[in-house]
């Protein structure tokens, strides 16, 4: 079997796995709260969000607070199910490793 | 293994992501030391002015209408003043571990913390102005224990773990007045000074003492 195999390929960018680990901690996080905590830039951000909401991983929200735009990312069945995989396998890998 | 380092690496950097993002972790320990000492200055001074009252009772033989609403004017200043400079010398504290950790102090976990500590205790503080409007004064102490113990079991779900066990700690004794009730300011000076001071000692010593963080 290949150790590597189960690992999700998605799941290979930082930013992408730091926007993961939040959502499964957290029910909702806004845009700018999430860019807060894992210190990146707008642009950054949102290519990455795009290419997790393409792979149906997370849902957005959009809505407003008075007129100011206020986006909210939560985490999908389907993401939480992939994500743990993903940690399983990095689980799994060092241990086999050694 | 360098590939395995980097792996194992990764599975740190999702752990402490999770953590910080789901928990208000610069809350200081000495938070907890200044609080105490602050409750433990404002207790000695409201024995100070019980004593003082107790001893006009005793001179003149009769009740005194005034005198008796001077002391719990004199009395409710106290405390108001004592959670001011506890709140204040909290605050402090904690936004100096914040600014040495590098972390915001300002963010959403900090918001949810402050959420949850007050809605319990917003309903303690008009539950203890009832009390006070309906003249039964010697259960202010016991609510104020009780409240403030179920706010911090609320909070700690939001940051320090332990905050739990002092919460529980507070609510026991807050009951435990319940029952000895003209004790009430030796409960609150333990529950409001020395357990703070424990507490907060405790933290420190696991959480602050090598200056570096967790």
């Amino acid at each position: 079997m290949n150790p590597i195999g189960n690992l999700n390929k998605i799941f290979e960018s930082r930013i992408r796995l730091g926007v993961m680990s939040v959502l499964m901690v957290n029910n909702e996080v806004n845009f700018n709260d999430l860019k807060q905590m894992l210190e990146v830039t707008d642009g950054n951000l949102a290519s990455h969000l795009n290419t997790l909401e393409e792979n149906g991983y997370i849902k957005v929200y959009k809505g407003f607070i008075g007129r100011k735009t206020n986006t909210t990312y939560a985490i999908t069945t389907a993401g939480e199910k992939a994500f743990k995989g993903h940690l399983a396998a990095l689980e799994h890998m060092i241990k086999f490793t050694k | 293994m360098t590939d395995d380092q980097q792996h194992l690496q990764t599975l740190t950097d999702i752990k402490r992501i999770m953590e910080r993002s789901s928990r208000f972790i610069s809350l200081s320990g000495l938070s907890g030391v200044s609080a105490g000492l602050c409750a433990l200055v404002g207790a000695w001074l409201a024995r100070v002015w019980l004593v003082a009252y107790y001893e006009r009772w005793d001179s003149t033989g009769v009740y005194n209408d005034a005198d008796y609403a001077d002391l719990k004017v004199k009395l409710i200043t106290t405390a108001l003043v004592v959670m001011v400079a506890a709140v204040s010398g909290g605050l402090f504290f904690t936004w100096r571990r914040a600014k040495k950790n590098n972390l915001p102090i300002w963010d959403v976990t900090s918001r949810k913390v402050l959420i949850n500590v007050c809605i319990p205790l917003a309903a303690g503080g008009a539950f203890a102005a009832g009390i006070l409007y309906n003249h039964m004064e010697t259960l202010v102490a016991p609510t104020c224990l009780v409240f403030y113990g179920l706010a911090l079991v609320n909070a700690s779900k939001y940051t320090l773990p332990e905050l739990r066990y002092l919460g529980i700690l507070e609510i026991l004794l807050g009951i435990a007045n319940l029952f000895l009730l003209r004790k009430g300011l030796y409960f609150w000076a333990v529950g409001f000074g020395v357990l703070h001071i424990v507490y907060g000692i405790v933290m420190w010593w696991k959480y602050e003492r090598k200056g570096s963080f967790q």
